[in-house]
């Protein structure tokens, strides 16, 4: 590890890059020398078997995991963390993940909203108390929000009178509340009945198409294929293969990822 | 049965109740304000933290209230220390020990009950805080804590419950509490069937109060849990 305070990532990633991340539970290695990059207005797309990490790599990046080794940029900035003796990696500075964090949108296959406030409620939190925004203008942003991805009518309910695509509507306006540079979503759609996947794979394609930069682990191979501009295929804890949706979707390099993606089990 | 007697006997029942009501009302209102930082240092990962505030528990929970009031009312008074502090004026009357005692004993019931509560918030939503880049204690304030208070509100409930029973031992420390005034009198009139059953029908009148309090209460917190009014 680098005393060097801000080194720029290694292999380009403006918006993001990882380098190297290890990570184990228990005995279990999960992660085994992961590293990707996204540059700014990518839409990369995470496919995989189930428990081949794709979920722990993406909770690495806002440190809702703290990998035991590697190192993580985000929008160029590197986010310095320091060996705790036999615990791994921990951040040397809580400000530095709260304000990181606070730049990187999550939504959750769960969609956790917290449900005992109302949608409106859920939608200006953060903004006033992470943000300091003023109350009128949090008040604003979030309207304009409810209003693109179709809640509006919905602002005074309360998350358990809504239905799973409408939570989840509702979990990605919150995220971009925060006007984040980057968005990351785990499996938005697993939870969902077939009928709701579609609204809320509309108001994902809605936002890649505005330019954002969005990291998506998805089985939705179709969607996938359709938004992405790089795309990561998992394999055991090591990047098996990535590259153009096309390149990968059509013809695989990996042996591995054609097997994965001609048993359409994901 | 004598009917005349218990008839005569409410209001100064009356005053023994009001009495009650007082000595339950401030030891919960003080001991919620302690039970919130126990709490939350009881879940702390700092043994620093977290391992007094499991021995305060553990000695509250495991020792009978008696045993409690009559430490602080005549244990304090022999220490020379305690005579001698500030504090003497205190904890000379008994009034105040017992809301010494009962708000030492409710705080630690109510940090228990909401530990519970704290630990029984969804993961999920304690990561969605974290995700925005909330700093913990903005967390635990603005999510953790009011969706906890809701978990514990029936268990709550039962504590303010035995506490206005337990509230009774505050008579053995000479205080005119309910109880206490009915023991009064039935040293005087030699009615012990008559006091009792008056003091009794007191304590579940106030009972019943509570329940309904903690029933509208309940409602109020949770029109998450309601059907959507309908009328936008
Ligand atoms: N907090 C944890 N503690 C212990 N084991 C964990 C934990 N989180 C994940 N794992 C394990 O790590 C492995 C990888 O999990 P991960 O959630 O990253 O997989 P995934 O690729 O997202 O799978 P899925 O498609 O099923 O979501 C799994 O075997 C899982 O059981
Ligand atoms: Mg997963």
């Amino acid at each position: 590890m680098t005393e060097d305070e801000n080194p720029p990532p290694p292999n380009g990633g403006s918006a993001l890059a990882v380098e190297d991340l290890h990570k184990s539970f228990g005995k279990l290695e999960v992660l085994k020398g992961v590293s990707a990059s996204a540059e700014e207005g990518d839409v990369v797309s995470i496919i995989g078997a189930s428990g081949s990490g794709k979920s722990t790599m993406l909770r690495c990046i806002n440190l809702l995991e703290t990998p035991d080794s590697g190192r993580i940029w985000v929008g160029g900035e590197l986010i310095r963390m320091k060996q705790a003796g036999r615990r791994g990696l921990v951040p040397e500075s809580q400000r530095q993940v709260d304000r990181i964090r606070s730049t990187v949108g999550m939504v959750f296959q769960s969609f956790n909203l917290w449900t005992h406030m109302t949608v409106m409620q859920n939608l200006v939190e953060a903004p006033i108390h992470v943000l300091k925004l003023p109350k009128v203008e949090a008040h604003e942003r979030a309207e304009s929000l409810l209003q693109r991805v179709g809640l509006i009518d919905k602002r005074d309910h309360y998350p358990a009178h809504l239905s799973g695509g409408q939570q989840q509507r509702a979990a990605i306006a919150r995220a971009l509340a925060m006007e984040p540079q980057l968005m990351l979503f785990d499996e938005p759609t697993s939870a969902l009945d077939p009928e709701l996947v579609g609204e809320v794979l509309k108001v994902i394609r809605d936002i890649a198409e505005e330019g954002r930069t969005m990291m998506i682990v998805t089985h939705e191979m179709a969607f996938a294929r359709e938004v992405s501009s790089k795309v990561i295929f998992l394999h055991d804890g090591l990047v098996e293969e990535e590259g153009p949706p096309e390149q990968l979707f059509n013809a695989p390099s990996s042996e591995r990822c054609r097997q994965f993606l001609a048993a359409g089990e994901y | 049965m004598d009917f005349q007697l218990m008839i005569d006997s409410i209001p100064q029942l009356l005053e023994g109740a009001w009495m009650t009501v007082k000595l339950v009302a401030l030891a919960l209102a003080l001991g919620i304000c302690l039970a919130i930082p126990l709490a939350l240092a009881r879940v702390s990962k700092n043994p620093f933290l977290w391992m007094p505030v499991y021995g305060f528990i553990f000695v509250f929970r495991g020792t009978p209230l008696l045993v409690q009031i009559f430490i602080v009312y005549y244990g304090l008074g022999q220490s020379e220390a305690v005579r001698e502090s500030i504090f003497w004026p205190f904890f000379k009357e008994a009034y105040w020990c017992a809301i010494f005692t009962f708000t030492l004993n409710t705080s630690a019931y109510t940090a228990e009950i909401l530990r519970g509560a704290i630990q029984a918030v969804p993961h999920g939503e304690v990561e969605a805080a974290r995700a925005l880049g909330m700093p913990r204690l903005l967390m635990l304030r603005r999510v953790v804590v009011p969706r906890a208070f809701r978990l514990a509100l029936p268990a709550y409930g039962n504590e303010i419950i035995l506490m206005l029973k337990g509230s009774a031992l505050a008579s053995t420390i000479t205080l005119l509490d309910l109880t206490g005034v009915a023991r009064v009198i039935v040293a005087r009139t030699f009615a012990p069937y008559e006091l009792f059953i008056m003091a009794a029908i007191m304590y579940l009148a106030l009972t019943l109060l509570i329940v309904r309090a903690l029933k509208y209460a309940e409602w109020r917190l949770s029109p998450h849990l309601r059907p959507p009014r309908h009328s936008k």
